[in-house]
């Protein structure tokens, strides 16, 4: 299964993002980061949000899995968020919450 | 030299632009002399521009990026009906490359390409030539003019506006609008999918209808639709026609216009001929122009089959496309462009390092339409790579709005902010 085959890099990814998170020079997973960029459209580059939705970058991670968590169960009523929620798998939620926590707030 | 200029020139008339010294046969101007690994872009929309910078950012700065594209500005397409209606004006949605190309050290020239040289991986504009390691095409729609007769670029920048990219004809089409009489009839014609921007001509019809209700209130939108029903969020439109615009607009399906008379502003279908105060055709289309430059649109002659993990072209190695012009079960607009533009560099970057692509791409995609001047309804999809298809197939729990609203009206102006400056700043 190809999400199996990225956990394990994930999960050590996931170690040094939360520890160095900003760090330009530690290595990115790449796959979360590619996963996150279609957020941008409305959660701004690297999640700095310019407006409305709210800002990603630098987000606790479980407070990240629990939002998204209820987006999918509709816990949490929303208006697009509970159809994107449910495109990604619970595992895939906290790949993107590391991604997410460790990108810099940079308010533009 | 044994032959005169003019006769040299001639030789040189098969696309291959001719530097300024005759004396070297064939010469050509390299326009930017490249040092390292390169990627060409040309196209600088939605598509394109996020290439461009995100190209830059996940590179660290190592690959060179140089972005060709004709306009001097960006000019956002979405939300541009809103012009029609009156709530924004065409400066609104128009930014310019400025900080795209200082910020993140994007080389942009203005221009036109005139060929491209897959084998010599060499992209041809008018004064010289660049050469590539990688090449994107992100050249959005270009209109079948002789699916409809009478109809030529020509009459729509002067009389008849598509107003499908948006920028001179949007302008010219709003102040049609504003010229009309009250009672007057403003006729739409939609093309047969698939076309650019599904839901975008049911927005037209709404906001032309919402500038008509509080204008010019005994005037009428008429649809003429080649689709045998309403192609995206129906039941949102129908219901936003129904209680916002009662009696305003009238919607006909498998009404294909034909032939158009220019001056009469008429327009011919199957069923009967329909003479309107302000006529909008929305011509079929295909693959920008570029892409058949390149040698990388399909045996259908209208798009363009990729890989679906890096955006190559089946046809030619080195060539990715992206956008509008891609052969795909997947809404043509600038959201999934911009998209499926940082899976497409994420995998060039890869792909230039000698590894493999990330196997398990996804595009999440929404799409706002303004029904009136306030509210919205959207249409949200996740996309997933399905192995098996070779193709994104969109993910289970999709869908749309319950009912159009003031909130989602609001977020779609916040999604016009955010992916403004994803993509350009």
């Amino acid at each position: 299964m190809k999400i199996i085959k990225h956990q394990t890099p994930v999960m050590v990814c996931a170690i040094l993002l939360s520890l160095t998170a900003g760090c330009a020079t530690h290595p990115v997973d790449t796959h979360a980061r590619n996963m996150g960029a279609s957020c941008a459209a409305c959660h701004g580059t690297d999640g700095n949000s310019v407006g409305g939705a709210p800002v990603l970058a630098g987000l606790d991670k479980t407070y990240f899995v629990a939002q998204m968590k209820a987006f999918k169960s509709g816990a949490r009523p929303a208006t697009v968020m509970n159809q994107h929620a449910k495109g990604y798998s619970d595992e895939e939620f906290e790949q993107l919450a590391s991604f997410f926590a460790a990108q810099k707030h940079e308010p533009r | 030299m044994l032959i005169d200029r003019r006769d040299f020139l001639k030789l040189g008339a098969a696309g291959i632009a001719i530097g300024a010294f005759p004396g070297i046969a064939f010469a050509s101007t390299e326009l930017i002399t490249k040092k390292g690994q390169r990627v060409v872009i040309v196209g600088a929309g939605f598509g394109g521009a996020t290439a461009a910078k995100y190209l830059r950012m996940w590179s660290d700065n190592k690959i060179e990026v140089v972005l060709v594209e004709r306009s001097p500005v960006f000019i956002s397409c979405p939300m541009s009906n809103t012009v029609l209606g009156g709530s924004r004006t065409i400066s609104d949605l128009t930014q310019s490359y400025d900080t795209l190309k200082n910020k993140y050290g994007i080389n942009l020239i203005q221009g036109e390409v005139t060929a491209i040289d897959p084998d010599k991986k060499t992209v041809m504009l008018a004064n010289g030539h660049l050469t590539y390691d990688r090449l994107i095409i992100s050249p959005g729609v270009d209109f079948m003019f002789d699916k409809i007769e009478g109809l030529t670029a020509k009459v729509t920048d002067e009389s008849i506006p598509h107003a499908w990219k948006a920028g001179a004809q949007t302008t010219m089409l709003r102040k049609q609008l504003e010229a009309m009489p009250d009672g007057g009839v403003f006729a739409l014609s939609i093309p047969a999918a698939p076309y650019r921007c599904p839901p975008g001509p049911y927005e037209r019809a709404c906001q032309v209808a919402a500038y008509f209700k509080n204008n010019k209130p005994k005037s009428k939108v008429l649809i003429l639709d080649a689709n045998p029903d309403i192609t995206s969020k129906k039941g949102l439109f129908m219901a936003a026609w129904k209680d916002l615009y009662p009696g305003m607009v009238e919607y006909r399906p498998n009404h294909a216009v034909t032939k158009v008379d220019v001056a009469g502003k008429i327009a011919h279908t199957e069923y009967e001929d329909v003479k309107a105060d302000v006529l909008n055709i929305i011509p079929p289309m295909k693959a920008g122009m570029v892409a058949s430059m390149a040698g990388v649109v399909g045996a259908d002659g209208r798009w363009c089959a990729v890989d679906f993990l890096s955006y190559e072209s089946k046809v030619h190695k080195n060539i990715h496309v992206i956008g509008d012009s891609v052969s795909a079960a997947l809404p043509k607009s600038g959201h999934m462009a911009s998209a499926q533009a940082k899976v497409c560099v994420a995998a060039i970057i890869e792909l230039m390092q000698g590894k493999q692509p990330d196997q398990n791409p996804s595009l999440a995609n929404t799409c706002y339409s303004m029904v009136s001047n306030d509210e919205a309804v959207h249409v949200a999809n996740v996309y997933r790579f399905n192995a098996e298809k070779q193709a994104m197939v969109a993910a289970d729990g999709g869908g749309v709005s319950a009912a159009r609203s003031e909130i989602e009206g609001a977020y779609a102006a916040f999604w016009l902010q955010n992916i403004m400056s994803d993509v350009l700043l």
